[in-house]
């Protein structure tokens, strides 16, 4: 639809109805990444304002979803959680998963939540979908802190012993299942903008999917079967796994099922933006 | 084609609306279509033909070709529905047309809103920011402008407070000064200087022509206010019914806008004129003809138009002369009687009345302009009030025995000149 061409410092833009499909235009959305920005931090000083707590509740919350979770899970359903201490397990597990899903959850309705928006100004429309993820991005540093003070506790007492060395791989781990959440919340929200079906299946689809996902019981917990094969080829589940390893020292990493993770999220990243591409065009039309 | 001096090219585009809900019927249509596709067939829910409304489709834009050069002030008027905003909708890149190829030479921002992306919980300084990021600004861009843009807006002293707090006329303020700041190109308003204060509008419509003049920026501009277009603009295209209506000069667009809305109204025997209908542009502030009275409005050929005008001035004036240009509906200028002498004015207000003659008019409805002017020693022109248009008034065909037969103006035109003399 639109090409920019800079030589001779002239702009030119063509608008046609025809629209070549695999036009990902990147360049364009990292001309705007100050706005990428500044989105980003809208959306914190936003949601805080005129709350008695303000940021608090950005540790309170996932702390309440945490203590949840090891009472039910850990409390009485006796879920084993691979010999971690289980608020440690459950903390860590819910961090990770909140930034996932939330990721998922906002891009989902990128289109129907901004209409307003995108339907007086043009700018490259990704940038809502990628301060998205910067965002949860964000909260999860937030939510991380009593995971760490947890794990200090735990380490001195010497129930925990993280993989000093593959620490590093955390932020890989949060980069993938960004792009995870990314590539599908953009798809649906692309197919929300006519059909509003999808957009109702989501609310209960991610729970779903975090009981499919290894967040609140440890792989290792499965035994062999379809259930576990299934797991595998759930994206999602290879950097959770990977993510306990380096965090808690246990974790189930299979480097065949991260490639295959990663294919799947590539493709489905690149789907994404090819159809989001499409649909932003003219999605102010049916939206 | 001359790209250097092109800043916008328009061809052959269309814009289609579906009308109606959205729903399982349309999912059925839309497998229909991408079925026929699949199969190299012809799409059997494309509707075919010019007709606007097709179904329960709708052509918002239907075949639009345009060109607009560098440092041009387009104005485009239309009455609601004719496809303006859809137009504007389609060169900011909100939408994308159904068919046909736009090219845009240079950055191009737009305004389609006043402060698109502004949140009310965050202060007016993050509020530039932001709504400049949007528009398309750097960060450091911003730093270097955020000084001049406070100082244009006249929100200084809010600038660090949530513009929830704001009155609507300071965030109009604060919006314009950002987009006012933008280094684009080509800019697009729709309809936006028309909640700030009086003077505001006029600071930013000098703003606009600055910037147009000296850094040679196209302007497109939609409104219904025709005093804003008049200031602004230099050229002006009347859309109607998706289509381009008329491409020219100003006055003549506005006069053809205006006809038509006009035409659906009742011709009155008493006007009264405010602010919003004057010619600014053209008139001075201390003279101005509030009221307009005549004896009837409807004539018959030959009779005599007594119109009784009221005039204030601030200004103990002498030999005003009065203009009354005489239109047709659809905005061509027939003809003009001038007043015969000079009228004097004394500070305050004085009646005045005329006779016009309407011998020569054939039956049909008309306009008249009214222009109050001043000559200098140098026979120079200074028009002291214009109102475009003064009043309505209609010739019927009735008791015509001046003519054997029937006029029909579509021949023979709207005037009647003397009989020709037979001379042998």
């Amino acid at each position: 639809m639109e090409q920019y061409n800079s030589h001779s410092d002239e702009y030119h833009i063509h608008i046609s109805a025809k629209h070549k499909l695999f036009d990902l235009k990147l360049k364009e959305v990292w001309e705007y990444r100050d706005l990428i920005w500044l989105f980003t931090k809208q959306k914190f000083t936003v949601y805080y304002k005129q709350t008695i707590l303000g940021p608090a509740w950005l540790i309170l919350n996932p702390l309440i979803t945490g203590l949840m979770y090891a009472f039910v899970f850990g409390g009485i359903a006796k879920l084993d959680t691979d010999g971690v201490p289980g608020i440690l397990f459950y903390l860590s597990g819910t961090a990770l998963w909140t930034f996932f899903s939330s990721s998922l959850t906002k891009n989902a309705e990128a289109f129907t939540a901004n209409a307003k928006l995108f339907g007086k100004v043009y700018f490259p429309r990704l940038t809502m979908p990628i301060s998205n993820v910067l965002s949860s991005a964000i909260e999860f540093c937030f939510h991380f802190i009593p995971v760490a003070i947890f794990l200090i506790y735990y380490v001195i007492v010497g129930k925990v012993a993280p993989n000093w060395t593959a620490l590093a791989v955390i932020p890989l781990c949060l980069f993938h299942l960004g792009l995870i959440g990314l590539g599908f919340g953009i798809i649906i929200s692309s197919l929300t903008t006519k059909y509003r079906d999808l957009s109702i299946v989501v609310g209960f689809g991610v729970t779903i999917w975090m009981y499919a996902t290894p967040v609140v019981y440890p792989l290792s917990m499965l035994e062999e079967g379809w259930m576990k094969n299934a797991l595998l080829f759930n994206p999602a589940t290879m950097p959770i796994e990977l993510y306990r390893y380096a965090l808690l020292g246990r974790g189930t990493v299979q480097p065949f099922y991260l490639g295959i993770s990663w294919i799947t999220t590539i493709t489905v990243v690149l789907l994404g933006i090819a159809i989001f591409n499409k649909v932003e065009r003219s999605f102010m039309d049916t939206v | 084609m001359d790209n250097d001096r092109m800043a916008i090219q328009i061809a052959g585009v269309t814009k289609q609306y579906r009308l109606g809900q959205i729903g399982s019927g349309t999912l059925t249509r839309d497998l229909q279509s991408w079925w026929a596709r699949v199969r190299g067939k012809e799409d059997p829910n494309t509707k075919i033909g010019s007709k606007r409304i097709t179904g329960d489709t709708l052509m918002a834009l239907n075949g639009i070709d345009l060109t607009i050069h560098k440092g041009e002030r387009v104005g485009i008027i239309g009455r609601n529905g004719a496809g303006k905003s859809t137009l504007l909708k389609l060169l900011c890149r909100v939408t994308a047309p159904t068919s046909g190829e736009i090219d845009i030479y240079g950055r191009i921002t737009s305004m389609l809103e006043v402060g698109t992306g502004f949140h009310g919980e965050m202060t007016g300084r993050e509020n530039i920011y932001m709504n400049g990021a949007i528009l398309g600004m750097k960060k450091e861009e911003i730093d270097r402008k955020i000084e001049d843009i406070i100082e244009f807006s006249e929100v200084r002293e809010f600038i660090d407070t949530p513009v929830k707090r704001y009155s609507s006329g300071m965030f109009v303020k604060l919006a314009f000064a950002v987009a006012a700041h933008l280094d684009s190109e080509i800019m697009i308003m729709d309809e936006v200087l028309a909640v700030g204060d009086v003077t505001f509008q006029k600071k930013c419509l000098e703003k606009m022509r600055q910037v147009s003049d000296s850094e040679g920026r196209t302007i497109l501009y939609v409104s219904h206010n025709m005093n804003t277009i008049r200031k602004l603009c230099d050229r002006c295209i009347v859309l109607d019914e998706g289509m381009v209506f008329y491409d020219g000069d100003v006055e003549t667009a506005i006069g053809i806008y205006s006809s038509d809305a006009i035409g659906k109204e009742k011709m009155l025997r008493h006007y009264y004129f405010d602010e919003s209908e004057r010619n600014l542009y053209f008139s001075s502030p201390g003279f101005k003809i509030t009221e307009l009275m005549l004896n009837k409005s409807c004539f018959e050929c030959g009779e005599t138009i007594s119109v009784t005008m009221k005039v204030n001035s601030v200004f103990e004036l002498e030999n005003v002369r009065f203009r009354f240009v005489l239109t047709l509906m659809q905005g061509d200028k027939l003809g003009t009687m001038f007043s015969e002498q000079g009228v004097d004015f004394p500070i305050g207000e004085k009646e005045i009345a005329f006779s016009l003659d309407t011998t020569h008019l054939m039956p049909e409805k008309y306009r008249v302009h009214v222009i109050a002017l001043l000559l200098d020693e140098f026979e120079k022109e200074h028009r002291l009030d214009c109102l475009l248009p003064g009043f309505l008034f209609e010739i019927a065909d009735v008791n015509n025995q001046h003519y054997p037969g029937y006029w029909n103006t579509q021949n023979t035109g709207f005037v009647r000149l003397h009989d020709a003399k037979i001379r042998k």
